[in-house]
């Protein structure tokens, strides 16, 4: 039984609908995120899921309990706000303390839960320094601590990482993932940055213009996209226009233009396409291997990576040159490319 | 809470009260103001009908042309005196002051204390026995007192002038404070020394500031009562005070409204059509 | 630029000289206001204190302040929260209309309240005169708590909720304490600007005169001139200390109110 049920959401704002007809699983104890360009609408699903905002239509049940008309302070969520909204007028200890006023512990008690989860996030000492004697990283810390001591069954997370610099923003994603598996809370994050969500994640939901593109571990997100957006999104790609000639088990023939007649592997057919249907074949760089034989092109733009280098590679019947991503290409201009088909996918073409 | 989208119904709620007191105090009121102006005084109430006779006569009579020439007359003069004396104070506290917040309160509060007194304050340094002459003499300048200072349009500018003073700072420091500097160095960069950078960069930049602080200053100067009542004198009466006369006693309530009306309105168009000027101005700058 | 600095602070001089007429003036020996001085003299203040016309009027002034400022505040903190949280339509114009008064001359505000008074059947009272200065009170309450808003993250007041405070406890906890200093700095600037404000009251106290209005009343007794300038040099100065703290007060949180990403 999945702890988050989330059953054709929607929520518009005066105008075409932000969240449309969303429905959702999370596992209990999963590591999920919501991940999408911005504009999507995956923060303002988050935010009817915390009760900031009232879905027009559909329901929200956590652990059975149906959640539309239950106010944020009654929710057993709690949120790591973008801009962290720490309590200016209150230390790093009151601060963390804030949600527990209601258990009423003795002081001795609450100190000794406030210090274990200052040592969970490793802000051991600060506990009476004000917010603006905190930097960017110590205070996602206590927001986060703040919403941890609470012990929610359900930790949002909303773009926790953005403010911060690459190598502060690369030690929070492992920390917080380390936090995650050992206090064993579902954490629901909400990021535009595709590397953070395939990294941190059990499963990520893509979303787009409002709606759930794709729910799936990252590998699966990664190597089956199931349509042009969801590829294009995550990682770099490659999509060549193609028509399908014949579906059988055994393998799938179509007609791939510049490439010419190739047979994918059936289970790299999205569902939904027929016979007879242009597509998308999808390729990414990494699997578009240079050859003594093959599609003849030249190499245009190569940039050095370290272990992979990146080169743009035209070839004739195509203005927008192949990306390719290898160790080393062959000497001179002209090369070959093979593209093996067993690494092609095909999407819907829109 | 902070909900939005939905309790657009309790933001209307919260902001009801202060509306309502506003359709009170000020759109019921200035209702009556324009109705009362279409009637004709009749012994303690008004007589029944609507005519324009009130305008006809606030138009057709030549000593209120003329006290509306007057009142705008003097009215202008403040502005430009109080807004050209107070820019250079608001460019030295945006560019020049290091402790900026110190000037600024410095120079608010002045604002803040009681109109009244100020105006009394001047009545007391340009009277025939005042401080000024009393001054001048005793240090043996002049043998008599000198008969200008005082009741004539010279001193209701003077007094207003000094009453505005505090209060034009604001709005141009806070366009000049808003300024990129590095539209400045941009500017040295190409060649501009600081009095062409003054004219081409700063200047026109602070102008929606200037243009603010000069209607703030202009529209509520001439309808101003207190300062030509006691400095002014016969000679220096505004349009306030022949509407006040209409109102006390057994006066003409109708007169004073349309007075009033006219009054505004002509502002309000002047009012306008400076804004117009300058945006012209500045589009024409360009 | 140092031209530019000595002239700054010959305005300021320009700007309070004149007031200092009134303390300078209140202490003098003389019943005559000119030069050259006659000596040191606590008289006026001392006939001040005997003055019960006068202690009434101060009485009407502070009843008359202490309303007006509490209610200005309450409207205005109502509005600047219905403004700053919601997507109000119309915003704009709402905001405009309760600026209006600020535009309208005094005279005319307080002549049509007089009609209105008149219409109604009510008489020349304290209560016209508070409602004269809502007027112009509204607008400053609500520029200085709409500034008090916007400077604070509204993420907070969902923070709080998120860690379970229902909306009143939010608003005891985190909404009143980070709105205090503005609050408190409405209800003095308020309070100041009724306190000080003439013509509204002179047409509208009827019998009950406040300070500004009994001062009036009395500019045309010359014998009496010493003792307004003595009355007016402790406004002034009672003034003067309220606009410090209110400024002070008003840039306390001014740091405080949001912190955040």
């Amino acid at each position: 039984m999945s702890f988050l049920f989330i059953r054709g959401l929607s929520k518009s704002f005066g105008g075409p609908p932000v969240v449309d007809a969303v429905s959702l699983e999370v596992e209990h104890g999963e590591f999920f995120a919501l991940l999408g360009p911005s504009g999507c609408g995956k923060t303002t699903l988050l935010r009817m899921i915390a009760g900031f905002e009232t879905p027009d239509s559909g329901t929200i049940v956590m652990d059975g309990e149906t959640m539309n008309q239950v106010p944020p302070h009654l929710r057993p969520t709690n949120m790591v706000f973008q801009s962290y909204a720490i309590f200016p007028h209150l230390n790093v200890f009151d601060n963390i303390a804030y949600g527990l006023r209601k258990l009423k512990l003795p002081k001795p008690a609450l100190r000794t839960k406030i210090e274990a989860m200052l040592a969970t996030v490793r802000l051991e000492g600060l506990e009476s320094r004000t917010a603006d004697q905190l930097s960017g990283g110590q205070r996602q810390r206590v927001a986060l601590a703040r919403a941890l001591v609470r012990e929610p069954k359900l930790l949002l997370l909303d773009e926790p990482l953005g403010a911060l610099d690459k190598r502060l923003r690369e030690a929070m994603q492992v920390e917080l993932r380390a936090i995650q598996r050992k206090v064993g809370i579902t954490f629901l994050l909400v990021t535009h940055d595709q590397e953070e969500a395939l990294s941190l994640s059990d499963r990520v939901a893509v979303m787009g213009h409002g709606k759930i593109l794709q729910v799936a571990p990252p590998r699966t997100l990664y190597e089956r996209p199931n349509c042009r957006e969801v590829a294009d999104f995550i990682g770099e790609i490659n999509f060549f226009h193609a028509t399908v000639r014949q579906i059988a088990d055994a393998g799938v023939a179509v007609n791939a233009g510049i490439l010419g007649l190739l047979t994918l592997p059936r289970p790299n057919l999205a569902d939904g396409i027929r016979e007879g249907d242009h597509i998308l074949l999808a390729i990414r760089p990494e699997h578009v291997g240079f050859a003594d034989a093959g599609i003849a092109g030249e190499i245009g733009a190569a940039t050095f990576l370290g272990e992979r280098n990146h080169f743009q590679v035209q070839i004739a019947g195509r203005r927008e040159p192949v990306a390719v991503s290898a160790a080393a290409a062959p000497a001179g201009q002209a090369v070959h490319l093979a593209f093996p088909p067993e690494c092609l996918i095909g999407l819907p073409s829109e | 809470m902070a909900q939005t989208g939905r309790n657009s119904a309790e933001g209307y709620g919260l902001i009801a009260p202060a509306l309502g007191v506003m359709a009170l105090g000020l759109a019921a009121p200035l209702a009556l103001l324009l109705i009362t102006s279409l009637k004709t005084q009749s012994g303690l109430g008004f007589a029944q009908g609507w005519t324009l006779a009130q305008y006809a006569a606030v138009i057709g009579r030549a000593s209120y042309r003329v006290l509306f020439l007057r009142s705008l007359l003097i009215s202008g003069a403040v502005t430009l005196l109080t807004v050209a004396l107070a820019y250079p104070v608001a460019y030295f506290v945006a560019f020049h002051a290091r402790r900026k917040f110190v000037w600024l309160v410095a120079l608010t509060i002045p604002f803040w204390t009681s109109y009244l007194l100020r105006v009394f304050a001047w009545k007391i340094i340009l009277g025939f026995n005042g401080l000024i002459n009393s001054g001048l003499m005793r240090l043996h300048l002049i043998h008599e007192p000198l008969s200008f200072l005082l009741y004539n349009p010279f001193a209701v500018v003077v007094t207003l002038a000094h009453a505005w003073a505090a209060f034009a700072i604001l709005p141009i420091y806070v366009s000049l404070e808003k300024i990129d500097r590095s539209l400045l160095e941009a500017a040295a960069d190409l060649g501009d020394g600081a009095l062409r950078r003054f004219l081409r960069i700063t200047l026109p930049l602070s102008m929606p500031g200037v243009i603010g602080a000069a209607i703030l200053i202009f529209v509520p100067t001439t309808g101003d009562y207190v300062t030509p009542q006691l400095v002014g004198g016969p000679k220096g009466a505004m349009i306030a005070n022949l509407i006040e006369v209409q109102f006390v006693g057994a006066g003409n309530w109708p007169l004073g409204a349309a007075l009033s009306l006219m009054g505004m309105a002509m502002v309000a168009v002047i009012a306008g059509l400076f804004v117009m000027a300058a945006r012209a101005g500045a589009k024409a700058a360009r | 630029m140092k031209s530019l600095r000595l002239y700054a602070l010959a305005y300021l001089a320009f700007l309070y000289l004149p007031v200092l007429v009134l303390p300078v003036f209140s202490f003098n020996n003389s019943e005559f206001i000119a030069f050259p001085l006659s000596g040191f003299t606590i008289r006026w203040y001392q006939g001040l204190a005997a003055d019960t016309a006068m202690q009434h009027a101060l009485g009407n002034s502070l009843k008359v302040g202490f309303a007006t400022a509490l209610l200005s505040t309450m409207l205005g903190l109502a509005a600047a929260r219905a403004v700053t949280r919601y997507r109000l339509k119309g915003a704009g114009a709402a905001l405009g209309f309760i600026s209006l008064p600020l535009f309208i001359p005094d005279i005319v505000l307080a002549l049509s309240l007089m009609l209105l008074l008149g219409a109604g059947g009510l008489p020349l009272s304290l209560a016209a005169v508070v409602l004269g200065h809502l007027l112009i009170c509204v607008p400053f309450a609500l520029t200085v708590l709409i500034a008090r808003f916007e400077g604070f993250d509204r993420n907070l007041e969902e923070a709080s909720a998120d860690l379970g405070e229902d909306p009143l406890m939010t608003f005891w906890r985190v909404t009143f304490p980070l709105m205090l200093p503005g609050i408190v700095a409405s209800l003095l600037l308020t309070f100041i600007t009724s306190f000080d404000e003439f013509l509204l009251a002179f047409f509208l106290s009827g019998t009950e005169a406040t300070l500004p209005v009994y001062i009036w009343g009395q500019l045309r007794f010359p014998e009496r001139l010493p003792m307004v300038l003595a009355l007016g040099a402790l406004i002034l100065t009672a003034s003067v200390a309220l606009v410090i703290l209110a400024e002070y007060v008003r840039n306390l949180g001014a740091q405080k109110t949001t912190v955040g990403a």
